[in-house]
């Protein structure tokens, strides 16, 4: 099917089968390869993108089902220009191999935009479908913490 | 990362004419320094194999591979230190496979007898051993062996370069060389005149560099502190570029599926239906499997799984269960080795309590986060390779086997490593990539795996059984005897890289085992190896992983036995044998505020393992939360000999553990029909941010001699894990996974 779909505030048509899921639309068509493939079964959360703001698995919407604005890692924020989650990030220096860190920083994103003050249990209900192999998780924590501090500040 | 393929590409002079450097080692032939593999180039100046400077700057290149370790960070610091490099001005990059990068401390592990027991002597004689890696041109990042390498090496490097970048600045300003000195970057003369390294590189690169000694510690300005990691901007944007992300002009999308039942053929296959299906281009018969090229990764994955194919039978039992009955029936076997022997393990105690105790550790996948992949470019004349690898010269050399081109005509790049942890030290990702472009002459392709394919098709980590008996009295242990039985990982992994199994005495089988600090008056460990075709790999911490949760949990059944507290039992039996094993006991001790006793719901486990040269002693808390078991908290004092980078060291024992308590709670890889039962994250979970505890880390800085951090916080997760279970549940478990017994959450 030929479709546009609007991509960090950027129109980009394809043309591909319409059963194609978002995430191989992005990673092999329009080549943004922040977004990560990691299970292919919304088990993993490495392929977690927004749309319309809320956070989706990317690998379980079919180009036909893109209804809304698509955000990617790369819409959050640039290395020139960090968003304050990609600031705490780095303050805490979360990621060891990185693979999954795409998709933890849109799920909590996610989370921080609908809930600006998240508790601890707040935090394990959003985040425990993101799995991390290296075990980062306390950082990714003490990260979403400080991000929602940063952010009522701004 | 733009840069990588740039520099990378100008890398294919290895073996054209060296400007001497690098570091002298040793003795003659070993001790011929090796090309640089930048040397002759005209864009930039390499004044070693490890530094390059062009006109934007000074470049450090790593021998070893980020995998999320750290090493792109710290290596970087330990030349940047001598050097004087601000830190914001550094960049890094991976090494080429190259004779220069070989690792020293790989083969010095090989080595018989305990790491914690060697002499300073035979740390000497394993420096010397570690040569032979040169000849064996072993570029592997693994066995926590970057920093053990890399400590002086790199340093080394730097001061060596720094060195050259003065004689280089003296010539030009016509001043001894003892009146300059260096800071960020520049050189700077007595009158305050400041020439920068860029601008001295070129001449630099004619001078011989000379030898000089090595800063002390005490004056070190990045060493010793937590550096922000050199990959972290790109990791929390999205930028940062692994092997899946490669994106080449005209590039294909490729996937494969092989034989899960590993055999090295197929009966038959149809493709009919497949070829049929959208973006789909080629269909390729790899021997063992086939792969679909097409338009898409998605579109070659739905069509891969369309192919009708007729697998060849399993080289090895259909099911789990006559694996573990081929195991078992090695104990009646003769033992492969007796790495210790101490006293006489069958002398009978008076009054002593005997207690035994068997063993069962499962199979377990590699499970990275980023699927095997790799992106290759064969044009009849060189074969190009992207993906993240942990040994780019076993990937250059079988890939150029495979496609009938000489290794110098292949260029490996390796990219970021979305996690490896043994994983990424095989070549069949590579080698099928190197297939499937001989196929594509012209067009790039990146052939990637889909997870189920990375799951079934993983060398996976050995299952084991293990016999243990021991005999206590009057509070100690007297008695510890333990037999250890699996099919070797080294005889299966070495076999498919080198082209020969070693034989004699398997080390690597009994290690977490034989080589623990502990001073027991009889004690004797021997290892049994069964033979069976199940493709095994190394899998973060290798066999301690599998021994470590066998032998701390019977050591912790003798306390118990014995009436002593599990964490005192273990002190007394390190403190004579190996102080910095004594001292991180004491360390997880206090920081826990162990006391031996819990509230009823509430259960602690200790555990201590010495893997890779650290010790390392957890405590780990577990709390039943109605009638659901949750680990809470987790505490971990270990000692690296220096801690280069210490944040970096807590993330890496952080995540080591986390990684062992993922296998001990949930990891299991089983078989039917020669097929792993296992194929994605439903079946085979790992710790989660809501089943994660929070933890501390203790650096502890006694042990002699400095070791790697990637595994050592493995082994002990295991058991202290199973013995905090025992606290809460009083139910011992001597097989994992966890899940099998204990209501643990999920």
């Amino acid at each position: 099917m030929q479709t546009t779909l609007k991509i960090n505030g950027n129109d980009h048509a394809v043309d591909l089968p319409e059963d194609v899921p978002l995430l191989w639309v992005l990673r092999d068509e329009v080549g943004l390869t922040g977004t990560k493939f990691g299970c292919g079964v919304a088990a993993c959360g490495a392929c977690t993108v927004h749309i319309d703001g809320v956070a989706v698995r990317s690998c379980q919407v079919a180009l036909a089902d893109v209804d809304g604005e698509i955000t990617t890692i790369e819409g959050v924020g640039t290395p020139q220009n960090l968003a304050p989650i990609q600031q705490a990030w780095i303050e805490h220096q979360v990621a060891q191999c990185g693979y999954c860190q795409s998709g933890q920083i849109m799920q909590a994103a996610s989370l921080l935009s609908e809930n600006p003050d998240p508790t601890d249990q707040d935090i394990d209900d959003a985040m425990q479908g993101n799995l991390c192999r290296c075990g980062t998780y306390p950082r990714i924590r003490a990260a979403i913490h400080d991000a929602a501090a940063k952010m009522k500040e701004a | 990362m733009g840069r990588i393929r740039t520099i990378a590409r100008r890398t294919f002079l290895v073996g054209s004419a060296a400007i001497a450097g690098g570091v002298a080692f040793g003795a003659y032939k070993l001790n011929q320094t090796p090309p640089n593999p930048f040397a002759g180039d005209t864009e930039f100046a390499a004044l070693n194999p490890f530094i390059v400077i062009d006109k934007d700057g000074v470049t450090i290149i790593t021998p070893r591979a980020e995998m999320g370790q750290g090493v792109y960070t710290t290596l970087a610091a330990l030349a940047a230190e001598e050097l004087d490099l601000a830190w914001e001005d550094v960049r890094v990059l991976h090494g080429p496979p190259a004779k220069a990068y070989y690792n020293s401390a790989l083969m010095a592990g090989a080595l018989p007898g305990a790491e914690y027991n060697m002499s300073n002597f035979k740390h000497g004689f394993a420096k010397q051993i570690g040569k032979v890696g040169k000849l064996f041109d072993l570029q592997v990042t693994g066995g926590s062996t970057s920093m053990k390498d890399g400590y002086e090496r790199l340093r080394h490097a730097g001061a060596s370069a720094r060195e050259t970048l003065k004689l280089a600045a003296a010539d030009q300003l016509g001043l001894p060389v003892t009146d300059l000195r260096t800071e960020e970057g520049h050189v700077i003369a007595p009158d305050g005149t400041r020439l920068s390294y860029v601008s001295l590189a070129e001449a630099a690169a004619q001078i011989d560099p000379p030898s000089v000694d090595l800063r002390p510690k005490s004056e070190w300005k990045l060493l010793g502190k937590t550096l922000p990691r050199l990959d972290m901007l790109a990791k929390a944007t999205g930028t940062a570029e692994f092997g899946i992300d490669v994106r080449l002009p005209g590039m294909k999308f490729a996937t494969v599926r092989m034989n899960p039942k590993r055999g090295d053929s197929i009966v038959r296959f149809d493709a009919t239906e497949a070829e049929k299906m959208p973006g789909v281009e080629k269909i390729i018969d790899l021997g063992a499997g086939i792969a679909v090229v097409a338009s898409n990764t998605w579109l070659a994955i739905q069509a891969a799984e369309a192919v009708d194919i007729e697998w060849s039978d399993a080289p090895y039992p259909d099911d789990t269960d006559a694996m573990f009955d081929a195991i078992a029936a090695s104990f009646d076997g003769k033992a492969n080795s007796t790495m210790r022997d101490d006293g006489d393990v069958d002398t009978a105690i008076d009054g002593g309590t005997v207690i035994t105790a068997e063993y069962k550790m499962p199979f377990l996948a590699h499970a990275t986060m980023e699927p095997m992949n790799a992106t290759a470019l064969y044009t009849g004349d060189r074969l190009d390779i992207w993906c993240g690898t942990q040994g780019p010269g076993f990937t250059r050399d079988k890939a150029a086997a495979i496609v009938g081109l000489e290794p110098d005509a292949v260029k490996v790049t390796t990219t970021l490593l979305g996690g490896g942890f043994g994983r990424r030290g095989e070549m069949d990702f590579s080698n099928y990539a190197a297939m499937i472009a001989k196929e594509m002459k012209d067009t790039p392709v990146q052939v990637t795996w889909s997870r189920e394919e990375d799951m079934r098709n993983d060398f996976f980590r050995p299952a084991a059984l293990a016999r243990y008996s021991g005999v206590v009295k009057d509070g100690q242990a007297l008695t510890l005897a333990g037999k250890v039985a699996g099919p070797s990982v080294a005889a299966s992994s070495l076999g498919r890289l080198m082209g020969f199994a070693p034989g004699g005495p398997d080390k690597e089988h009994v290690a977490g085992a034989f080589d623990q600090p502990y001073k027991i008056p009889n004690h004797r460990i021997e290892g049994y190896l069964t033979d069976l075709a199940v493709p095994l790999g190394f899998w973060r911490s290798v066999a301690a992983s599998v021994n470590a949760f066998m032998y701390d949990s019977f050591v912790d059944e003798m306390a118990h036995a014995a009436g002593a507290d599990p964490l005192a039992f273990r002190l007394a039996m390190a403190q004579d044998e190996h102080m910095p094993s004594a001292k991180v006991l004491e360390a997880v001790r206090d920081m826990s505020g162990w006391t031996g006793q819990t509230p009823d719901n509430i259960g602690r486990g200790v555990a201590f393992s010495l893997s890779f040269g650290m010790p390392v002693a957890q405590v780990i808390e577990v709390e039943d939360k109605d009638g659901e078991i949750v680990i809470t908290k987790a505490w971990i004092a270990c000692d690296p000999g220096v801690a280069l980078d210490p944040g970096n060291l807590q993330a890496q024992l952080m995540g080591g553990m986390m990684y062992g308590l993922s296998a001990a709670a949930y990891g299991e890889i089983t078989f039917a029909e020669g097929e792993a039962e296992q194929l994605n994250f439903p079946d085979y979970d790992a710790m989660r941010m809501h089943t994660a505890p929070a933890v501390e880390v203790k650096i502890l800085e006694n042990n002699p001699h400095i070791t790697g951090a990637g595994e050592p916080g493995t082994p002990p997760s295991m058991p202290a894990l199973a013995n905090a279970l025992f606290d809460l549940t009083k139910q011992r478990a001597r097989e994992l996974p966890l899940i099998k017994q204990f209501d643990l959450r999920v």
